[in-house]
Order: structure tokens, then sequence, then C-alpha cells
């Protein structure tokens, strides 16, 4: 069998070797809970608790805004402290519940279901978008709605997206080795939503262990399989996690179910499967604490809302000057100015490099040297775009395919003269965007 | 708390791979024709070579230096130029035209166009081709020691016969770096192996190139005639060094194999019907004139884009 990849694409160091042996480790937050109400993309969620209300572990305490939106549960029990915007991870302010911790941990009972045998399809739909599940790989896009397509008879293939691509992060490697039962229940729960789908479990060849372990787990289940891909950086971007397993090339136009696939990350999976069968909404994901400037890198469970500073405590703080706290990977991380922000559903990670490529590599004049254009696995001429970006020549960039890019940073990790080329892309991106908007 | 942190946008983190490490490659890569040069022509040639390095970097350094720009001499690019404009020069070249040259390719055709990246035609050929025009008695003339001068693509054209090994070796007359085939190939070895070049513009140049000869070359499928024009003249220096200039030669993959193709066609038609039985340099400037427009036609479709019937963009 040929092996599963794609054209493009970059081998940055991995740096997983720091956490990747560290068993997940549960947290207990110390200080007050910070829980945005825009955790995903669409509507934001309304709270529906006030100010001084006690709440606890697993409540509910916003509803969901619309179709497209999540709801949000605490994940301590405490009092309602206040109701006000707060930074988040990405830079922005959002209106967020900030939950005081009393320590107690005392649970709020599950979500209603029914067993799982009993259940219809809007049954699991229903809890799924009831539970708050969005897409934890980092889009945050509500799960609920990506599995419900218009034709969910045309769905053949459900992608867990298990590649991990992104350096220094193991929260989904540590999940396939320690819950590898949750990840292929999580996925019997979707693909009793899609009748005539096969279901893949997609995982690079630098985790054989997890390869070996799921294989095993997976043995046995006639519509479920493991695909091993090819390791390399943008593997787990879904366009092409799905060609590499498909051969199908979806452009900027189409959503995977176009295509007849779904595409879930590990953590939405195990975390379906504990909505849907064990009826636990979701208050907690795993979170690697990473990087070279962290004294003892790990895998936490991190309950939501976690202060970021605190969780960097947990895993023994700074052990050198750190440069940059990256949230996320640090090829498509948000570098944070400040460590006052809470984890939310789409934190995988959080990386602290005692070094800044970024800062400390001055930018040269482009020499045309095409590495932009092997690096990019979305067949651009980045060189030339991020020309048209500097003039602003919003025309030229379309032709030149510019809104296909999927900001992977490839060609801005490959560039010899260190130009940001995926920043300015993305920069123009925003402004087309925001053009046809309009 | 000490040092604020860094704030940017990802990615975070970059390559080890910068533009002066690539330059330096090149200059490495160059190293065995350079070398054999000064063996073959003597101290001469190594004093030409050093000349011409010196006056391109001064040259960059001074220019840069009045214009208040930042010096960029540490990123290697004015040695190559240098280095290959040298390499491109016969052995009887004098140590003024050396630096007439030198300043021509930086000054003129480097830096008043905005420097480095935004050369249109190779600097070191441009200022080959100056010199070529304005001393062309000089430049022509590749006399030395016991050889009469006659370059073996000029005994073939007066229907001579040429040793096509010691063609190979490079113990022919020719400028200073083009005579030794095996010289450069090291060199060229080295730069796919380092990952500085691909195979795609040298290999469709020299591929077609030999097509067009064997139609029109008017020798047909002789063996050592067809050797003899890929060894002769500055074939092999400019298929490996200057045709692959990244600055000069079209970025999308299709443009480079169409540019491979532009100048086998090229050299082609100025080795068999030119006046001179040279044709490298000026087939290569000329292609770097076409890059552009090259580019425009050559755009590639998108990951999962389909070209739509009739869709013109």
């Amino acid at each position: 069998m040929a092996t599963l990849t794609f054209k493009g694409g970059v081998h940055p160091y991995d740096g997983k070797d720091l956490s990747k042996d560290k068993s997940i480790v549960p947290y207990m937050p110390k200080g007050d809970l910070i829980y945005p109400l825009s955790q995903h993309i669409g509507a934001p969620a309304s709270p529906t608790v006030a100010k001084g209300d006690r709440v606890l572990v697993g409540q509910k305490i916003a509803e969901a805004g619309g179709f497209v939106s999540s709801p949000v549960y605490a994940s301590v029990s405490g009092t309602v402290k206040a109701i006000e915007p707060h930074f988040v991870s990405t830079g922005a302010k959002v209106n967020s519940i900030v939950v005081e911790n009393d320590g107690l941990y005392e649970e709020a009972p599950g979500l209603s279901i029914k067993p799982f045998d009993q259940m219809t399809k809007e049954d699991i739909l229903g809890v799924i978008r009831e539970s708050g599940v969005v897409g934890m790989g980092g889009a945050g896009f509500p799960t609920h709605v990506k599995l419900s397509p218009k034709e969910p008879d045309k769905i053949d293939y459900v992608l867990v997206n298990c590649a991990e691509c992104e350096p220094y992060l193991t929260s989904d490697y540590r999940i396939m080795l320690e819950r590898p039962e949750k990840v292929v229940g999580g996925l019997k729960v979707v693909l009793e939503l899609f009748g005539s789908a096969q279901g893949c479990i997609c995982i690079e060849d630098n985790k054989p262990e997890a390869i070996k372990i799921l294989q095993k787990e997976c043995e046995g289940e006639s519509r479920i399989q493991v695909k091993v891909l090819k390791t390399k950086y943008p593997q787990g971007a879904e366009r092409m996690l799905i060609h590499a397993v498909t051969g199908r090339d979806l452009n900027s136009g189409m959503l995977p179910a176009d295509l007849g696939c779904v595409v879930d990350n590990c953590d939405t999976i195990t975390s379906i499967y504990d909505a849907v069968i064990l009826g636990k909404p979701l208050t907690s994901r795993i979170v690697t604490i990473s990087g070279d400037a962290i004294a003892n890198p790990g895998n936490f469970e991190c309950r939501m809302g976690t202060n970021v500073a605190e969780l960097i405590e947990a895993a023994g703080g700074f052990k050198t000057q750190e440069k940059k706290v990256i949230s996320g990977g640090p090829m498509m991380g948000f570098a944070m100015f400040d460590l006052e922000v809470p984890t939310t559903k789409t934190t995988s990670a959080i990386t602290c490099l005692a070094n800044d490529a970024v800062s400390e590599s001055p930018t040269t004049a482009c020499i045309n040297c095409g590495r932009c254009v092997t690096a990019c696995d979305e067949g651009l001429i980045p060189a030339r775009l991020s020309q048209f970006a500097e003039k602003f020549d919003l025309e030229s960039f379309q032709k030149w395919h510019g809104m296909e890019c999927v900001e992977c940073g490839c060609c801005s990790y490959a560039c010899p003269a260190k130009r940001p080329l995926a920043q300015m892309i993305k920069n123009v991106r925003r402004m087309v965007m925001a053009n046809r908007k309009k | 708390m000490g040092d604020l942190r860094k704030v940017s946008s990802s990615p975070h983190i970059r390559d080890k791979v910068t533009s002066a490490n690539i330059m330096r490659d090149v200059v490495i890569a160059l190293l065995p024709a350079s070398l054999f040069g000064v063996y073959h022509f003597g101290m001469k040639a190594l004093l030409l070579i050093l000349i011409t390095i010196a006056t391109c970097v001064a040259t960059e350094y001074i220019y840069e230096k009045l214009m208040h720009k930042p010096i960029t001499v540490g990123d290697y690019s004015a040695v190559v130029t240098g280095l290959l404009l040298s390499l491109n020069l016969p052995v009887g070249a004098t140590w003024w035209m050396a630096v007439l040259g030198g300043i021509f390719a930086i000054l003129i055709v480097k830096q008043l166009f905005g420097g480095l990246g935004q050369n249109f035609m190779n600097p070191a050929l441009g200022a080959r081709c100056f010199l070529l025009i304005s001393f062309a008695g000089r430049m022509t003339n590749f006399a030395y020691d016991t050889f009469t001068g006659a370059t073996p693509l000029a005994v073939l054209r007066e229907g001579g016969t040429v040793d096509t090994l010691q063609m190979v070796i490079g113990n022919t007359a020719g400028t200073i770096g083009e005579t030794s085939v095996i010289a450069i190939l090291i060199g060229a070895a080295y730069m796919l192996y380092r990952g500085v070049i691909n195979i795609r513009i040298p290999g469709t140049y020299l591929v077609t190139f030999l097509v067009f000869i064997l139609l029109f070359g008017g020798h047909g499928l002789d063996g050592s005639y067809l050797l003899a024009q890929l060894a002769g003249g500055g074939l092999m220096l400019g298929a490996w060094f200057m045709a692959t200039d990244y600055v000069t030669s079209p970025i999308t993959t299709t443009g480079q194999i169409v540019y491979g193709v532009v100048l086998g066609v090229l050299t082609g038609i100025f080795r068999c019907f030119g006046a001179s039985a040279e044709g490298v340099s000026y087939a290569i400037i000329f292609s770097n004139l076409l890059v552009p427009l090259i580019e425009k036609y050559t755009v590639p479709m998108a990951f999962g884009l389909v070209k739509e019937k009739g869709d013109k963009k």
C-alpha cells in the first residue's frame, strides 16, 4: 500500500519527545475560572446565570445563541463573580462568565440521555448539540452542525483526525494511548449517523505506539480501520487529510461533506463519546504544556476556563526566560502577550519557547528561490501572493488563487529570506473576505 | 517579569536555511570549476577571479553606503556574481575589464534596479555581454600558452574535428570556468544534493538543445558531434549555474519547464544559425526578459480547483 500523504509541506523540529511519554494528569484549578461566551465559530452563547448565582460542575451556564453556536458548561462549583469582557488567547476581548471556584467540585446531574441502542439519529445529534462539543482541533466549529449535512446518506467517510502534525503537541497522542476505547467508541457514535460511511482513524507514522493500540482496539470492527499517514506538516489540515486518505480534493468553495467526508479531531471524538454514552457535557480537555522554556512539560486534563498562567505553574513553570508563549503549536498557534487568559474548548496546547525565531531572523529581500512554492500544500505561489499583498493588489491576489490559502504557515517556515509570507497573505485574505461581505 | 514576551503572527518557527547559506552553497559548487580554471590557465586566472569578486563586493558596499541602504555584502550574492562573471572571462582579459565588468554587473544590472531580487537579468551575464560588445576582440581571444586560441566550437564550425574527451576534462580553450565539464558537473551535483537547484531548468534546457541540434545541426545522429556541442562553450556552466539563477528564472513549476525549452531553442538557433559559434549567454539574458511573460501564463491551478471548460480568466 502506498503511503498516504500529500504534495508540499515541511518537516519542522517536532519537539514531541518533551511530553510524549508524560501521562495525562488531571489538574484542579485554584483561582477563578473564566468562560468566554465565544469559544466556537458562530453566534456567541447567552448566559443563563447571573452574578451571585451558585453553579455546579457540569451545569449549563450559557445557552447556544442559535443553530451555529454552542452552550457553555461550568467546570467547577462556585459562585458567579461577574459577567464581563475578558482577554482570550487570540488577543481579543470576549464577554465571559467569571466563576469563583469553591474547591468542592460539587457535580450537577449530567445530560439526560437514553441508552445508546434506543437513541434515534435526532437524539444523538440533540445530545451532541446540548453537550457543547465543538471542533477541538482549533477551529471550534460546532460539531452538531458538522454532523448535520444536507445529505447524510452521501457521507461515505468519517475521518478521525489524529495526525497531530503540529510540533510539540502530544495531547491527541496521549488520548490514543490512554483512552483508545473512547476514540473508537466516539467514532461508532458518529458512524451511527451515517449508515453508508466507513470510519477511519488517521494517524501519522511517527506514532507507532498509538497505531498499534488503536489497531488492536479496532479488531473486529468491520466499519473502522486505522489509516497510517506519512509524517509531514500539515498532514492534519482538513484538506490534506481528506486528500491523503480518500484522494479527493477540497477547495475553499466546498465543505468536506460535499466530498462525502466528515472530519473530526481526536479530542472532539472522545468528547462525543463522553456526551452521548456517559451523559457528560464538555467541561474539560487535554492540553499539552510544552516547549523548551518549560521545566516539566506534560499533558494535563484541564478544566475549561483554567487560567493559563496557573497551568504553566502546574508544569513546573519556566526554567528559562520565556521569549514567546503560544496558545496552540508553533506553526498555527497564537502568540500571547498576557498569560492571564483562560483555556477554552480549542486550547490544545501552550507552547513556551526560550527563543523567538521570528524576531531573531531579520527579513531580507526575496530571492525568488521557490522554496515557498515547494512547501505550499495548496499549490500556490506564496512569493508572488505576498508581493501582491504588499501592494494591496487584491485582483491579482485572487487571480493567483490567494483565497485558497489555508494559512498553514509552511511558506513562512521555509522562506530563506525569513519573509512573513503567511502573515502578508493572511492580511489580504481578510481584506478580500471583508469586501465580499459588503 | 523581565523582558516582555514577543508577539507575532504564526508560524513562530523558521527553517534554518537562509539566503546567505544558499549563496554560500553556490560558491562552494563553483569551486571545482574555479580551481580547474586556475590549474588550467595559471595564476593570471586566479588574479582575474579575485579582482572581479573584490570589485563586485566593493561596488555593492559603496553603493549601499552612499545610498544609506542596509549593507548586504554578507549575503554572498555579490561574491557569486563576481565569481560567475570571472569564470565567464577569457584568461586574456585585462584587469580593468574585470573591474569594469564587476561594476557594470552590480551597479547597473543589480543595484539600479533595486538590488537583490529585483534585477531583471543575470548580473554576471549582463556584464559579460556588455564586455563582449564593448571589447569584442579581447573577449573572444582565447589564445594562451601553446593553444592557438580557437575554441572547440569554433573548430567544429569550421568543419574541423575535436577531441571530445579533452573537452569533457576541460583541456581546451575557452573562458576560465567553462572548459571542464567534469568540474561543473561536480558542482551541479552538489547543488542538486543540497537542494539549491532542481533539475527542471537545466534538464529541459539540455534536452531541448540536444533535440534542436539533432534536427537542425546538420550532422544528424553523430554522437561525438552532439557530445561536443553539449560539452562545448558555456552551455554546461550556463545551464547549471546561470539559467538556474533564482531571481531571473520563473518561480512556477510549469514556467521553469517552458523557460528551459525556450533556452534550449534559443541556444540552438544562435549556435546553428548565428554569427558566432557561442550563444549561451545571449540565450540566457534574452530568456531572462521573457520570465514575467512566462510566469503570467503558467499560474498553476491551486489544490482542489478544477479548470472549468471555457473558463477564461
